[in-house]
């Protein structure tokens, strides 16, 4: 199972006094595709970096609390095990890319040559991944030669050779075109829909609402709510934390046209199709 | 006002591939986004303008004088490029030296230097983040060090690259005050972006590239409304007008102001 369970989570990154955690605690069932939002320094790629066992692992600081994947406390367990458990897609992609690989292709092998993975299923898991976000054509090319789409794409086939059960995508998409950010967001719904847990820290409020089960609502370093996109982009107090909801949930709100099923007010284009069709008598 | 006049202009990295394929366009005062798909030869006609990069055919020309004719320090003092990986630009170990740097490198003199960093770290909203080391500060922070490290010296022409990513709600809002503020103020501001609400909500003209060819060219809402042309670039409408246009309206909206104001009538 792998389930997480975050217990009154602290922490205070070296030489700061401010936390950058703060006493946050909530479970998220496996198999959810969980959106992260809040202002920029509001807690999110912190949380990210906590449940990727980075904090404390990587970056020091003081550390109170605890994170459980399943029924691993990953304070205790060594980064090189736990990243068969949980992978992370940092926000900057030219921060993910070794540098010390020639290709694309070993650049997505390099974790699985850390992991033991024998050769014959490396090489079915690297091929899947590349073909799963299209970069196949890029194989021999020179990571650091790739655009910055082609390497946030090299990124996330990275982790998910790996095949974690936990992946956390820290704006996966910023530097792909429209179509190109869709194409990832489904492989990585196709992926949730297998059963892995999928973490997404995002800007487009619209992708958030468009792809996730629920909504974590950060802001210095506080959990201030975590619930259905629905409920937390109706939340009448959104700009108090810096956060806009998505285009559509505006134009409702504006309008004072709410679902008659939640009360909410839509969040996708398909909801507010619909609230707008009915409004205008179909 | 600059105007940059393209010519036939090409330009390949290797032998067999053309990155930009004979584009022939002119920039005015209107500020302009270039959409595309990766790949499109979009940043690579920034690093061309930029004389980053010289065109293997063809020419760049900026207010009648060929870029070729130029060196990197002569386009430097015209044209500002915010880059798209904050860490490809900045290097020195104080917010404030960093900002002060450009300025500095195109002859301007300590006191002006330092006010306009001053005045652009404002607008930025980083005042008081001065001696703080940039690479202490996260990604969203450090490209709008970037950025006002370009307003700082002050060129005629400014080109942003992706400069929405990693940017919450309060700095996508600051910059587009940026963009008006600077489009007030007579500069020629381009952007390349994969954000169609940014452009939709602020750019006057869209210029749409595909394998390195220009293949639209017009007024943002007419350009998003050219669906074939969207789908062949791996481009999307801006949101305000996929519900627009998904509705059935005949009308076509970019911003909610507009389709709030539109479903009111």
């Amino acid at each position: 199972m792998a389930g997480i369970i975050i217990e009154h989570l602290k922490y205070k990154y070296p030489g700061t006094d401010r936390l950058a955690l703060n006493d946050i605690s909530l479970s998220i069932e496996e198999g959810e595709f969980v959106g992260i939002i809040g202002r920029n320094e509001s807690g999110k790629s912190s949380l990210c970096q906590a449940v990727a066992g980075l904090i404390p692992s990587f970056y020091k600081g003081a550390y109170g609390g605890k994170v459980l994947i399943g029924d691993l406390e990953v304070k205790k367990v060594p980064v090189d095990e736990l990243c068969e458990t949980v992978g992370i897609v940092f926000q900057n992609p030219f921060n993910q890319v070794t540098g010390a690989k020639a290709t694309v292709y070993e650049e997505i092998a390099f974790g699985l040559e850390n992991m033991g993975i024998p050769k014959d299923e490396m090489i079915s898991r690297i091929d899947g991944a590349m073909e799963l976000l299209d970069i196949s054509r890029y194989r021999d090319r020179y990571p650091f030669d790739l655009s910055g789409g082609q390497m946030q794409r090299m990124a996330i086939a990275g982790v998910i050779a790996m095949q974690p059960r936990v992946i956390i995508l820290d704006e996966p998409t910023s530097q792909l075109d429209p179509q190109g950010r869709d194409e990832v967001f489904q492989a990585v719904q196709n992926l949730c829909s297998q059963g892995i847990t999928i973490i997404l820290v995002e800007h487009n409020m619209e992708k958030i609402a468009q792809y996730s089960n629920r909504v974590i609502l950060l802001d210095d370093g506080r959990l201030i709510d975590f619930d259905s996109p629905q409920r937390i982009f109706s939340r009448g107090d959104l700009d108090q934390y810096g956060v806009e909801a998505p285009v559509y949930t505006q134009i409702c709100k504006r309008l004072g046209h709410k679902m008659e099923d939640t009360g909410c007010y839509p969040v996708t284009l398909e909801e507010a199709k619909t609230v707008l069709r009915q409004r205008k008598g179909g | 006002m600059a105007i940059i006049e393209l010519k036939d202009l090409h330009f390949s990295y290797t032998a067999e591939e053309e990155v930009i394929n004979g584009m022939n366009f002119i920039i005015d005062d209107r500020s302009t986004a270039i959409i595309g798909q990766n790949g499109a030869g979009k940043t690579t006609f920034a690093k061309l303008l930029k004389g980053l990069l010289k065109p293997t055919k063809g020419e760049i020309l900026l207010n009648g004088r060929s870029t070729k004719d130029m060196t990197v320090a002569m386009l430097a003092k015209k044209v500002g490029m915010v880059f798209q990986n904050p860490n490809d630009q900045i290097f020195k170990y104080q917010v404030l030296d960093e900002v002060m740097f450009g300025p500095l490198q195109i002859g301007m003199d300590k006191a002006a230097a330092r006010r306009n960093a001053e005045e652009a770290l404002e607008s930025v909203a980083l005042s008081g983040l001065e001696t703080t080391n940039p690479y202490d500060l996260g990604l969203s922070v450090r490209k709008l060090v970037a950025v006002a490290s370009i307003l700082a010296m002050d060129t005629e022409i400014i080109l942003f690259d992706e400069p929405t990513i990693a940017q919450d709600y309060a700095g996508k809002e600051r910059l587009k005050e940026i963009v008006r503020k600077l489009r007030s103020q007579g500069k020629t501001v381009i952007t390349i972006t994969h954000d169609m609400n940014f452009v939709a909500d602020v750019f006057e003209r869209t210029i749409v590239f595909a394998s390195g060819k220009k293949i639209a060219d017009d007024d943002t809402k007419s350009v998003f409304l050219k669906k074939d042309i969207l789908e062949r670039a791996y481009l999307e409408q801006p949101d305000v007008m996929k519900i627009s246009t998904e509705l059935g309206w005949q009308e076509s909206f970019l911003t909610i102001d507009e389709f709030v104001g539109a479903i009111k009538r």
